[in-house]
């Protein structure tokens, strides 16, 4: 049987190499030309805990993670157990045989470490492993050893030695493999891609775009899923007026970024939910004061300490309004890595376009996945630069209801960029006419955002889909189904949710009915959609895991079903 | 406001010691200016929110860039204009309620990297602007708005707190004495670390002080204000732990730690260690 899509689920506990297995097997497969995405969840201790991580790998560009295991691989038995449920009728597992034994009809098992010791390169665990699924598929040993000299040839001593013992511990996870009798099929080969591709996790794509944007001013504190925009930061945000600092808390990132953005930089930081509300004051001076920034969302489950290792996409309320007072945030939310670096530059861009706060929001899921994009072609990234005053002193900064230009400290047009409500010069009135002006101004100076891209489909349809963030992918694969059963259904997506692109907004309102999958429990982007009038219900769900793509057409079918029952009476 | 804005609406009380203050903050830059050929707009004032905060709407002539934000952030805020523009000058203006309350836990942090800033606090020992409850530095026993029966905290000694927390320059100044005062935030301005000068400035409303600070010798009360001795050795911790422990009110500079690297040293030498690579090359670090 030709296969073009092969679901691998590595699960174990941390520390067996469930991570690096998985994207051992997605890298081995993007060096030659498939296109591959790995879905990893962590466990909530350091050392040991349950964990498992996902990797998929399809001739085509992938959208989700997958949700028909072909390949179980049990580092344990608590894993077996766990996990044994989710392979797909016909599916295989494998068990390491070094650590327990069973008799699952559908097993085999494979004694990773001591194959792996036998070759005298103790960390070839996940070689063995790689070699044996390899098997499964037929996926042909050059592919396999490509790889490996790709990965270890680094112009070290003992490169050879590194590289034979690799290509051995494949060579015996694949003989293993083929004893057990198993096959699943073979997979198709590859369409290589005609393009330069990066192989790279949501977190990254975001810092990449935040750089290429010019970010130069960068402070937060850790948090998952978020920390690793910090360490990446720290790293690579060096060099002459750049800064990236581990300050003490998120009151104290937001402050931070605040006093840089009014000096002049572009800055960020990025936190998920507990940081979002610590910044909440502060979020709400930036706007205020039309101050540019960039806060990052990497959502994770639950309010106060919640799920931290889980994704969840509950913070949308949180982030379009995480202050007192009149405030709305522009929100991006990106539905994919790939976005992850367009939505990055696009927030630096909005926060400097519009002068004030840009949250950025991303997912747990997206932030830790693996997957391979197109390389962004930097030269048709357009990145925009703050309007400056050019003036002398004695300058209006807050004049008027539009935006104006900001004055840069050192030089003329010096004022006071004022929390409490002011007048033009920045000092603090309570006028009633002051207090319309600025309310007026600040909201007035969105309209600077809106007009942005957005994705349709088959339009004409009185019903449609429209999911948001990271749940784009599995829900356009549920569309995919579901135009392919001939269900007439429409598609609309959009990573800009505030301001919403006008004219996405008028086609949402034509519909008899908007269904919004997202991982929350009050529906809350659907409950914004009827804010703007559109007829919109939500599929919700909050297990800490995304979508899976069988469910939702089952639920999307059920929905539409009731709605036309409805219609009816 | 370089000149009377009628739209303004907020004024201190006369008499409020934040009037010196002020004054002095005013002389302090146009010392700056004298000595350093950079324009009043070099200096960043960042203010904290109480009766105090409002100085930075009050200075009068060539006007300073401000920020007026959120109440307890200054040191933050300052930090982020710091460190994104080092070549200015940043000066934190607060109250004792913004600073040692609800801004304490950022002076420990920002005093451990040695931010290159000038904190000036106006301590009157009262909230004002929220009309006389307790704050850190009220007495122990006091009565306030919000401690009708007296206050049961401990009051705190925010200059052994400085010490303490390892700010590399403090000084303590009165409101009434301007030009006094001036020369000390020029001191902490021209040291390279977080110098903090922490200045007694009377509340004529909720908390006077002025008499117990100044004393009054026909009631036979001694002042509390006392110079510091010229033979005080300021970069010595033990003198100036042995000094703040004396009371009173001592003016002048009580510790300077002038070994220590400010955090743009410090960030200038890891950069050493760092190389900076373009975005094409740190795209390169995920192509295969
Ligand atoms: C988060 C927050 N909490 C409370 C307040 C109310 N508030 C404004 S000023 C102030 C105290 C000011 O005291 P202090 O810093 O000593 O300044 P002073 O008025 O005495 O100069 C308080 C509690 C506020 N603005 N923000
Ligand atoms: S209340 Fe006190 S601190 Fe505030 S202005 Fe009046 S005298 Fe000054
Ligand atoms: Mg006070």
């Amino acid at each position: 049987m030709l296969m073009n899509d092969f679901v691998v689920r590595f699960a174990g506990e941390g520390g067996q190499g469930v991570v690096t297995s998985a994207e051992g097997l997605a890298q081995a497969s993007t060096q030659v030309g498939y296109h591959a995405l790995t879905y990893a969840t962590f466990p909530s201790q350091i050392l040991g805990g349950p964990t498992w991580t996902q990797a998929r790998i399809c001739t085509e560009p992938i959208l989700s993670s997958g949700d028909q295991v072909d390949v179980l691989v049990a580092f344990n038995e608590e894993a077996y157990e766990t996990h044994a449920e989710e392979v797909r009728e016909g599916g295989v597992i494998i068990y390491n045989a070094d650590d327990f034994t069973m008799t699952d009809p559908r097993s085999f098992g494979l004694a990773v470490d001591s194959l792996a010791r036998s070759t005298g390169n103790n960390r070839a665990a996940n070689m063995v492993v790689i070699g044996a699924l390899a098997q499964l598929v037929h996926m042909p040993q050059d592919y396999l050893e490509d790889f490996v000299e790709a990965r270890f040839r680094r112009g070290r001593d003992n490169d050879d030695e590194i590289i034979s013992s690799n290509i051995e511990a494949m060579r015996l996870g694949r003989q293993n493999a083929a004893e057990s009798g198993f096959v699943l099929g073979d997979l198709a080969p590859p369409n290589p891609p005609d393009y330069q591709q990066l192989m790279l996790k949501g977190n990254e794509a975001i810092a990449l775009g935040a750089t290429h944007a010019g970010v130069q001013f960068y402070a937060g504190y850790p948090i998952s899923p978020a920390t690793t925009i910090l360490l990446w930061m720290e790293r690579n945000l060096v060099g002459e007026d750049k800064f990236a600092y581990q300050v003490s808390s998120e009151i104290e990132a937001i402050t931070a970024i605040l006093g840089a953005g009014y000096a002049g930089k572009k800055a960020m930081t990025a936190t998920a939910g507990p940081g979002i509300s610590l910044m909440s004051e502060g979020l709400g001076l930036a706007w205020m004061a039309e101050i540019p920034l960039v806060v990052v969302d990497v959502q994770r489950g639950g309010p106060a300490t919640g799920l931290p290792t889980t994704t969840e996409q509950s913070d949308l309320m949180g982030c379009l309004f995480p202050a007192h007072g009149d405030v709305r945030m522009p929100i991006i939310a990106p539905g994919s890595v790939e976005e992850c670096f367009y939505g990055a530059v696009q927030a630096v861009n909005w926060a400097e376009r519009y002068q004030g706060p840009v949250i950025l929001m991303s997912e747990m899921s997206m932030a830790e996945r693996v997957q391979n994009i197109p390389r962004p072609d930097l030269s048709k990234v357009a990145v925009e630069e703050r309007l400056t005053y050019e003036g002398g002193n004695g300058y209006h900064r807050y004049s008027g209801h539009e935006l104006s230009p900001m004055p840069l400290p050192g030089g003329p047009g010096s004022y006071v960029a004022n929390g409490s409500e002011h007048d033009e010069m920045g000092d603090t009135t309570h006028l009633p006419s002051r207090h319309i002006q600025m309310t007026e101004r600040r909201f007035s100076k969105l309209r600077l955002l809106e007009e942005n891209h957005y994705e349709s489909d088959n339009t004409q349809a009185k019903i449609a889909l429209m999911p948001w963030g990271g749940s784009k992918g599995p829900v356009r694969e549920a569309y995919d189904a579901l135009r392919e059963e001939g269900v007439d259904i429409g598609w609309y997506y959009t990573m800009f949710l505030h301001p919403i692109p006008p004219k996405l907004r008028d086609e949402l309102r034509a519909k008899e009915l908007v269904i919004v999958p997202e991982l929350n429990y009050q529906g809350q982007w659907a409950n914004i959609l009827r804010f703007h009038r559109v007829a919109s219900t939500p599929i919700t769900q909050y297990t800490g895991l995304p979508f899976k793509v069988s469910e939702l057409v089952t639920r999307v079918k059920e929905i539409m079903a009731e709605h036309m029952e409805e219609a009816r009476a | 406001m370089s000149k009377k804005n009628p739209e303004y609406d907020f004024k201190w009380c006369p008499g409020c010691g934040d009037f010196g203050v002020r004054r002095a903050l005013e002389f302090a830059m146009i010392n700056r200016l004298e000595e350093t050929g950079l324009p009043i707009e070099n200096n960043v004032v960042v203010a904290g929110i109480g009766c105090s905060g409002n100085l930075v709407h009050l200075l009068e002539g060539e006007q300073p860039y401000g920020i007026h934000g959120i109440h307890g952030r200054t040191l933050p805020v300052a930090m982020g204009v710091k460190m994104a523009r080092p070549e200015l000058n940043v000066i934190v203006v607060a109250g004792d309620g913004d600073f040692l309350s609800i801004g304490g836990e950022h002076i420990a942090p920002q005093a451990a990297r040695n931010v290159n800033v000038t904190a000036v606090i106006m301590d009157n020992g009262v909230y004002g602007l929220t009309k006389g409850q307790s704050s850190p530095t009220t007495e122990m026993g006091a009565v306030t708005s919000s401690t009708p029966f007296g206050k049961v905290e401990e009051d705190l000694d925010p200059l052994e707190l400085y010490l303490t927390l390892g700010v590399s320059f403090i000084a303590s100044g009165f409101s009434g004495q301007p030009r006094v005062l001036a020369r000390l935030i020029n001191e902490g301005m021209n040291h390279d670390g977080m110098s903090m000068i922490h200045v007694q400035s009377p509340c004529v409303t909720y908390n006077d002080t002025f008499q117990l600070i100044k004393g009054n010798a026909k009631e036979g009360i001694a002042p509390a204000l006392w110079d510091i001795p010229d033979d005080h050795d300021p970069s010595s911790k033990q003198a100036a732990y042995d000094l703040v422990q004396q009371g009173g009110l001592p003016v002048g500079v009580i510790y300077k730690d002038e070994s220590r690297a400010s955090l743009e040293g410090n960030m200038g030498s890891i950069r050493a260690k760092a190389r900076e690579r373009s975005i094409d090359q740190l795209m390169d670090a995920y192509a295969f």
